[in-house]
């Protein structure tokens, strides 16, 4: 088992960082650190896809000198699937730095607790002035 | 008011297993320090109206506990799949079937481009590429909406320091003089190459976005506005979505009746060939250039 | 080619684990650029470079600017409150 963890070690390293990432989403309180963490993993998963196209000692799939045969070249389908991941990453990471710097104005704080507090206190609040 | 941080307190917090920087930074760069929300718990030392005390401490105390465990047993699961997987560059994985040897075999045949990935992405899979460049749209649209409304409220401060950058330094301004144009020509040339060689509309389109956001940091919105105001990117941004999803629709139209397309791929090799991936990575270029030059305008001064 | 590799997953987990444990959010920022850079080497490295120049341009330039400018406007925000308590003092 061991072996085999050993040659898949960029697969390895891929779920290691996936989990640095993970825990960094969950066990972190700022709102900052929690997005860097989601791109991590958001790199990680990239990773992983990528290294299971790749097939040893053969090249990049751009045909050289029209030579056809499928096995000159490594995979060609999971480096289009990564290609779309990555640019719909940066339109997530954009529409959640827009949510923090809105939450941010709002409560003046970027520590997620202390937002959920002030968020229930302002809906207590709410809830008091419907009342009356 | 300034703290001296001395040989052995840093040390000391080395030592700990976290080697902070922030006075020293913040010192060295501006005097003003960076947001420390994430270090101190305002809520412990001065606690909100309303908030029982038990609850709150049950549930920090428990909550890491849980999340470590959970990450814990995460990693180790996906350790045993990965020692499952099939060896690491294998070439008889399940993952290199017929699907893979059809693309690189027939591709440059049937689409016309060198590079497969890009015949993969704008040809085969043109729909999810579609989708995509709509995903990007959408998120520059919820971004603007998010930001425009706060964008009034909150002028950018600018400090001395910052504005003396922004007008007078002579090494920020010459390098984004001779920078930028490189930068610029190089995306462009990513963008033109897509089907010839590694690159395409996105990588292309995030390189001159990257070059105009560059422009933008060091000489100001100002000239940047004449060329491209918010008129200009919402046109520019529409004319290419709509022709991408055309053009789409026209090659689907004829692949599904079996007709002749007028786009034909041509000479593989050449820069006019391929049939449509070409205009379609000049397409999806410049709806990434525009969103991600959008992005970090709406970031910076609420309005694109 | 093998030490290289070794090198650079050394240096990608190093970069993971600091950028989170970093407390300074604009030091474990300038770490992130650099993860994403070593994350592209690595994929020129698995052969596949379309995807390298699209993290490099994306990874570390885009996103860490845009992260960059969000500190920046947090910033403005916290200063602005400070002045009006400050006005109304």
């Amino acid at each position: 088992m061991l072996e085999t963890l050993w040659s898949n070690r960029i697969q390895c390293v891929a779920v290691v960082l996936f989990a640095v990432g993970f825990s960094t989403l969950l066990l972190h309180r700022n709102l900052f650190k929690k997005i860097i963490g989601l791109n991590i993993m958001d790199t990680a998963t990239c990773l992983m896809l990528t290294s299971i196209g790749f097939i040893n000692g053969r090249t990049a799939p751009i045909i050289v000198d029209g030579v056809t045969e499928a096995g000159n070249y490594v995979n060609p389908l999971p480096a289009g699937l990564v290609l779309t991941g990555i640019v719909v990453s940066v339109s997530v990471t954009a529409v959640m730095l827009a949510l923090t710097v809105r939450l941010y104005a709002r409560y003046h704080t970027l520590d997620l607790d202390e937002i959920y507090m002030k968020a229930k206190l302002d809906r207590d609040d709410a809830k008091k002035e419907a009342e009356e | 008011m300034k703290k001296k941080t001395t040989f052995k307190q840093w040390l000391r917090t080395w030592d700990a297993g976290a080697f902070d920087m922030t006075e020293a930074l913040t010192e060295a760069v501006a005097g003003d320090p960076m947001p420390k929300e994430a270090t101190e718990h305002a809520w412990k030392e001065k606690p909100v109206e309303g908030i029982e005390e038990g609850e709150i401490r049950i549930f920090t105390r428990f909550y890491p506990v849980a999340a470590a465990v959970l990450c814990t047993v995460l990693i180790g699961f996906l350790l045993l799949t990965v020692a499952k997987l099939p060896a690491f560059g294998a070439a008889d994985a399940p993952a290199h079937n017929e699907v893979m040897q059809r693309y690189v075999e027939q591709g440059m045949e049937e689409t016309g481009a060198v590079n497969v990935v890009a015949g993969v992405i704008l040809d085969y899979r043109a729909f999810d590429t579609l989708g995509e460049s709509h995903v990007l749209f959408t998120a520059a649209t919820a971004v603007t909406i998010l930001l425009m409304s706060l964008g009034g409220a909150v002028s950018p401060v600018e400090t001395k320091l910052e504005r003396n950058i922004m007008q007078k330094d002579p090494l920020l301004h010459s390098t984004v003089r001779i920078m930028v144009p490189l930068v610029i020509v190089y995306g462009i040339y990513v963008i033109l190459n897509g089907h010839l060689g590694p690159g395409g509309g996105f990588s292309g389109g995030a390189v001159i976005g990257g070059g105009l956001i560059l422009y933008a940091i060091a000489f100001g919105f100002d000239e940047l506005d004449k060329i491209l105001n918010f008129k200009v990117y919402r046109r520019i941004v529409l004319a290419s979505l709509c022709f991408y999803s055309l053009a789409k629709c026209y090659s689907f139209f004829c692949g599904a009746n079996h007709l002749e397309s007028i786009f034909v791929p041509g000479t593989p090799g050449m820069i006019f060939s391929a049939g449509l991936i070409l205009p379609l990575n000049i397409a999806v270029g410049i709806v990434v250039a525009c969103t991600m030059y959008g992005f970090y305008s709406v970031f910076t001064r609420g309005r694109i | 080619m093998d030490l290289i590799e070794l090198f650079l997953l050394g240096l990608l987990v190093v970069c993971g684990i600091t950028t989170c444990l970093t407390k300074n959010l604009l030091v474990s920022l300038v770490i992130y650029m650099a993860y994403s850079v070593i994350m592209s080497i690595v994929w020129v490295l698995l052969q596949a470079p379309d995807l390298a120049i699209t993290e490099a341009a994306v990874g570390a330039g885009v996103s860490s600017v845009l992260l960059f400018v969000t500190l920046k406007k947090l910033r403005d925000i916290r200063k602005k409150a400070e002045d009006e308590e400050k006005n109304n003092l």
